[in-house]
């Protein structure tokens, strides 16, 4: 399986990264890399093998329904760019 | 050409716990902006989730309640979108192997009953809440719903109408709220509803392109968005126009859909396991737990109500709506089995106008079942009438205060009868002394003598004043019943 330098600037633009045709190109190189190498990995017989999701073999801890927090809003946002009437303030967006 | 709609909901509910899905800070509605966002929902460096018990029980209950599969292990993905109120970049949702998968809910509409089976049900974070108006220019965001959790319950497409919808959507609404999982709060956002609406022509049984109503905050709207946009869709493919793959709002206020974004530019959210969180075990243990703590769901009481108290279809339906008042019905009931339908008229009737009149829930109806009963066996012995009743019950009501805590907290304590007090000091007893009744009737029919002459002339109508004249003289205290059988019985002499 081999990648476009298309797809690559797809990728970069939903990861909102900003790369120019030279960084495109490289990474394009880089990319096809590691998918030669997956490629070389799906040769191995892993029928027998429980797929899993995660590198330890660990079941998940839970945390009991409680409230341990307290407001630390002026903490936060003390370092905020800025802020008004409590809210985070961000550049325009429009839908 | 005949069009069949074709329909499947996401709903997302927020479930009832104390704190969010993976942080300890409050879910509390209504708090100062940003004051219940910790340092997890802003997703500040170094932080990791951990996620709450609460919330999964509460998953477990629903997929139980519709007869879906837990899954264990359960898996938490990343889904990566950047929007300014997600601050780490994604969502943490479900995508492989959600808590519950399959499942089924029964809908009625009219006399008609169908099952919707359900894809799954998976658990995530909600986002926070992006403020457009001015701030020089700029959106303000609050964080405080960020990270409160959601079960995004999937249907099939399995529903043909906008009221198979709506009767869908009540139905799981009612459901949640039954098993206590979430409050059910439409105007705060607490149960929203997408709608997935495609067309086809009847008979085929292919699917059609789709478009999703995103955020449709209220069964009417659910209702009013579906028919505008199966009509919309159906306009266009009759023009020889296709129909393209969108998500659209819905405007109340212009009763239309308008596309929001389309296939073309819409997110590859690009979901992986998310590596900080470890696959969720559920064990059979935990699984036996839940479902023992399970109270009687609506649709087995529906049919128990059918079944033992000989109840219609239309009021075990209505009964069952919402778990309050089929408590309170069923306590009701349980007091006085003679007379079901008696006790389902003046709890769906006369309790529940005044409830609403106040705004109360039934929960915190200031009439215990056991006041009811009083109330409704002195109706059943012919003490008073039902309309007498009806003025007792306005009394009892203004004399009995609301009960700390509901009343089932004071459900087995003694009541007094206030009901025999109210009709002892306000002469309310019914005149069931025969010989008064006659006394009384026979005045009315020296003093009716036209009326009596019309009766004898084969005049019915005239037989009905006479009655109501009757009555008037009794001040409503007679038995009707009682003085048509006198009254006929005089008249035939």
């Amino acid at each position: 399986m081999s990648l476009s330098l298309d797809e690559v600037k797809r990728i970069a633009n939903l990861a909102r990264i900003e790369v120019g045709e030279e960084e495109a190109s490289a990474a394009l190189a880089q990319l096809s890399g590691i998918f030669d190498l997956i490629q070389q990995m799906q040769a191995v017989d892993t029928s027998a093998i429980k797929p899993v999701s995660h590198a330890q073999d660990l079941m998940q801890r839970l945390r009991p329904d409680i409230v341990t927090e307290v407001d630390q809003r002026e903490l936060f946002q003390s370092i905020a760019p800025q802020v008004e009437a409590g809210l985070y303030l961000v550049p325009k967006v429009i839908e | 050409m005949q069009w069949e709609i074709v329909i499947g909901l996401e709903v997302h509910a927020q479930l009832s716990t104390r704190s969010k899905i993976f942080s300890g800070a409050s879910t509390a509605f209504g708090a100062a902006p940003n004051a219940e966002a910790c340092a997890v929902d802003l997703a500040l460096p170094g932080v990791l989730p951990v996620l709450n018990h609460g919330a999964v029980d509460r998953a477990i209950k629903l997929g139980l309640s519709v007869g879906g599969k837990i899954n264990s292990p359960s898996i938490f993905a990343r889904k990566n979108y950047f929007y300014p109120d997600l601050p780490k970049g994604y969502q943490i949702s479900q995508y492989e192997l959600p808590v519950v998968e399959g499942g089924n809910v029964t809908i009625h509409v009219g006399e008609t009953e169908k099952t919707v089976r359900l894809v799954r049900a998976h658990l995530e974070e909600d986002a926070g809440k992006s403020l457009h108006e001015d701030f020089h220019g700029m959106t303000g965001i609050d964080l405080n719903r960020a990270g409160t959790p959601l079960l995004e319950i999937v249907s099939e497409p399995d529903m043909r109408s906008s009221a198979e919808a709506v009767a869908y959507a009540k139905t799981l609404h009612s459901l949640v709220r039954w098993i206590d999982i979430c409050d059910g709060n439409m105007q705060e956002g607490s149960f929203r509803c997408d709608a997935n609406v495609s067309v086809r022509p009847q008979g085929s049984d292919r699917l059609g392109t789709r478009c999703e109503i995103k955020n449709l905050n209220s069964f009417r709207f659910l209702e009013k968005a579906i028919d505008y946009e199966a009509r919309r869709q159906i306009a266009l493919l009759e023009d020889g126009g296709a129909i393209h793959q969108q998500t659209r709002l819905y405007d109340p206020a212009k009763d239309e859909t308008r596309a929001m974004r389309s296939k073309e530019d819409a997110q590859d959210y690009r979901y992986f396991p998310d590596p900080d969180l470890l696959p969720l075990e559920i064990p059979a243990s935990w699984i036996a737990e839940v479902k023992s703590g399970l109270p009687e769901l609506p649709q087995q009481m529906r049919i128990r109500l059918e079944r033992d108290y000989g109840l219609s279809a239309y009021d075990a339906a209505a009964l069952t709506a919402d778990r309050e008042i089929a408590e309170y019905f069923d306590a009701v009931a349980d007091k006085l089995p003679s007379d079901p339908k008696l006790c389902a008229n003046w709890v769906m009737g006369e309790i529940s106008s005044y409830l609403n009149n106040e705004g109360k829930l039934f929960d915190n109806c200031p009439l215990s079942p056991a006041q009811l009963v009083q109330l409704l066996t002195r109706i059943k012995d012919g003490t008073i009438s039902g309309k007498m009743g009806k003025e007792v019950l306005r009394q009892m009501w203004i004399q009995s205060g609301e009960q700390a805590g509901g009343w089932k907290r004071h459900d087995s304590e003694p009541v007094e009868n206030l009901v025999d007090e109210i009709i002892k000091s306000q002469g309310l007893k019914q005149i069931s002394d025969s010989g008064e009744l006659e006394k009384l009737i026979a005045d009315v029919i020296a003093a009716n003598s036209k009326s009596v002459e019309e009766f004898k002339a084969g005049k019915e109508k005239a037989f009905n004043a006479l009655v109501g004249q009757v009555m008037k003289a009794a001040k409503g205290k007679a038995n009707p019943a009682q003085v048509n059988e006198i009254l006929k019985k005089k008249l035939a002499k």
